[in-house]
């Protein structure tokens, strides 16, 4: 990456464990993205169509560095940084980096659409499933939402948790601070507008009307374009590298093969059974990571954010992912 | 910035995107510990672990089987959408009927050089209908969907997901297990109650934001930051009694 600027504007894909507090009342939850990326991503090859990953390397060194010997800096003057650990960022709210405090009860209604930045389904911790499920039931009743700030990956949230279909999940919010006003923007004062002018573009709005979105009209046509392209090439064999035994999973495979659905399901049952019946130590919960497939890992690796994940192997995946949970 | 006309029917305003989002983060860089050298991204070969030069790299579609096909730059370009400055709506939906989870990034809508007369028209309009517009425009190389509102007076566009991105909560399963006590229900309803209030975003500000900042100075002069973690929260097993102590003690500070 060209500068950190690109990821701190995509924001963190990734999940964040804590615990929700309501009252006295807490649970443990991990978040999970409430969407899928965007359209096709391609991956990248060389000129014989071997599969390149991106890694990181030092610039001094010229040498690929591992998610261990990555650390975050602050350019403070040219070519002058200050390291920032985790633990520090943590420390700066110990509270809040582990919990979502929801103080305030708000009709959702109130929240102006222009807050929403991005959503994440709360997926009930070890322990959790029947808090989890009460928070739910009586907010989906009473047709409010939790609101609290939080700390996540070194920035502050505003989140509003919202109960759907006995699912929780949280919508990041942006502050008030980070949204400009007309006034801010510098947009001109609107002037009263002609009647008539009004009343024409009435009239051509009443032929458009529609009484709800059609999903289909949210369709990119670049990925059907780009669909087509690849079945055309396949057909005349054109340019086409058959799959090489070990694959790797890239980004684009890996969302593929195991849809983040799959992944939720799996998380939201894992803790009824749990919580009903057998309770196991957390020796089993550190079993966990072990049965899953390699390629579950990775995905899990990809929300973490841990740098040079596709070359890593089964073990070190797990090594990974216990170090950044 | 962008400039466009938003177009339906006989309809023509010509309009400017103003970004209603202001950055606020604070931007770090990655850097290699040890010398703290920023790191640099490289794409490379999995096989022999070499750094492959930008212009040696090609792009590929992988199919579900695993195959790879090679894309050229100039068959890309021939499937990207044509320039335009075309926002095209398509229908006028009732408000709120596209849901915010939809929602990517809003934008503040000026009108441009001798448009405000229609601007100020369209922006009535929007507003005593009640609706939002569904709009489609290509944007540096980019298809967009978005939904055009009327806010403040004024008109904003807020750029859609694409299909399939949102994930709904109809198809997960969602957490199961004993029926709760109707009691339990019953006392987090009363909690709930108790903590309800008017959303007002401008009670809420990133503070933290200023800490970083300050740990940044703080540390930029020599100075040491002490480490600390909350403790871990045990979820709770008592439901009620947890409850019934919260009720009583949002009593007492009512």
């Amino acid at each position: 990456m060209p500068d950190d600027d690109e990821e701190t504007r995509r924001g963190p894909r990734g999940f964040w464990s804590g615990t929700i507090a309501f009252g006295l009342v807490s649970l443990p939850v991990s978040l999970f993205v409430a969407s899928r990326s965007g359209s096709v991503s391609l991956r990248m090859v060389d000129e014989d169509g071997t599969p390149l990953s991106r890694r990181y390397f030092c610039s001094r060194e010229e040498r690929m560095l591992e998610a261990d010997d990555i650390v975050r800096g602050y350019e403070v003057e040219q070519d002058r940084y200050v390291v920032v650990e985790d633990d520090e960022l943590e420390s700066l709210a110990p509270e809040k980096s582990r919990e979502i405090d929801l103080q305030r009860f708000v009709a959702l209604s109130d929240i102006d659409p222009g807050y929403f930045e991005r959503a994440y389904f709360l997926v009930p911790g070890e322990g959790g499933s029947r808090p989890y499920r009460l928070l739910a039931r009586a907010m989906e009743d009473a047709g409010r939402a939790g609101i609290a700030t939080f700390v996540m990956r070194g920035k502050e949230y505003l989140v509003a948790i919202v109960s759907d279909s006995g699912i929780l999940r949280a919508e990041i919010l942006r502050f008030h601070d980070e949204l400009r006003s007309p006034d801010h923007v510098g947009l001109p004062a609107v002037s009263e507008p002609a009647k008539a002018r009004v009343a024409e573009i009435e009239k051509s709005m009443r032929k458009l009307q529609a009484d709800e979105l059609n999903e289909s009209e949210l369709e990119d046509h670049y990925v059907q374009r780009l669909e087509s392209l690849v079945q055309r090439k396949l057909k005349a064999g054109e340019d086409v590298v058959r799959a090489p035994e070990e694959t790797q999973p890239s980004e684009h495979e890996s969302a593929e093969v195991i849809d983040l659905m799959q992944v939720l399901k799996e998380r939201m049952q894992e803790e009824n059974i749990v919580d009903g019946a057998s309770r196991r130590g957390p020796a089993a919960a550190g079993g966990k990571l072990e049965s899953r497939s390699k390629a579950e890992l990775y995905e899990r690796a990809k929300s973490l954010n841990i740098a040079g994940r596709s070359s890593m192997s089964k073990a070190e995946l797990i090594k990974a992912i216990r170090n950044a949970g | 910035m962008w400039k466009g006309v938003l177009k339906f029917q006989d309809v023509r305003v010509p309009v400017k995107l103003h970004s209603a989002v202001e950055e606020r983060s604070v931007h770090f860089r990655l850097l290699h510990r040890k010398d703290q050298a920023p790191v640099r991204q490289a794409m490379v070969n999995t096989h022999t672990d070499e750094i492959v030069p930008r212009e040696k790299i090609r792009k590929a579609f992988v199919t579900a089987e695993g195959d790879l096909v090679v894309l050229g730059e100039e068959e890309l370009e021939r499937i990207r959408p044509q320039a335009s400055r075309d926002i095209r709506i398509l229908h006028f939906l009732p408000d709120r009927a596209i849901d915010h989870r939809w929602y990517v990034r809003p934008y503040w809508l000026s009108p441009d050089a001798g448009a405000a007369g229609h601007y100020a028209a369209l922006a009535a309009a929007l507003e005593q209908s009640g609706r939002e517009g569904l709009a489609h425009w290509v944007m540096r190389k980019k298809e967009y969907a978005g939904a055009l509102r009327s806010a403040d007076g004024y008109l904003m566009l807020i750029t859609l997901r694409q299909a399939g991105q949102v994930v709904s909560a109809q198809d997960l399963e969602a957490p199961d297990g004993p029926e709760l006590a109707p009691k339990e229900i019953d006392m987090a309803r009363r909690l709930m109650d108790m903590l309800a209030d008017d959303f007002d975003p401008t009670e809420y500000r990133d503070e933290y934001r200023a800490r970083v900042n300050e740990m940044i100075e703080q540390k930029a002069s020599g100075g040491r930051v002490k480490t600390r973690k909350a403790p871990k929260r045990r979820p709770t097993r008592d439901l009620a009694a947890a409850l019934e102590a919260s009720l009583k003690e949002e009593r007492k500070r009512a």
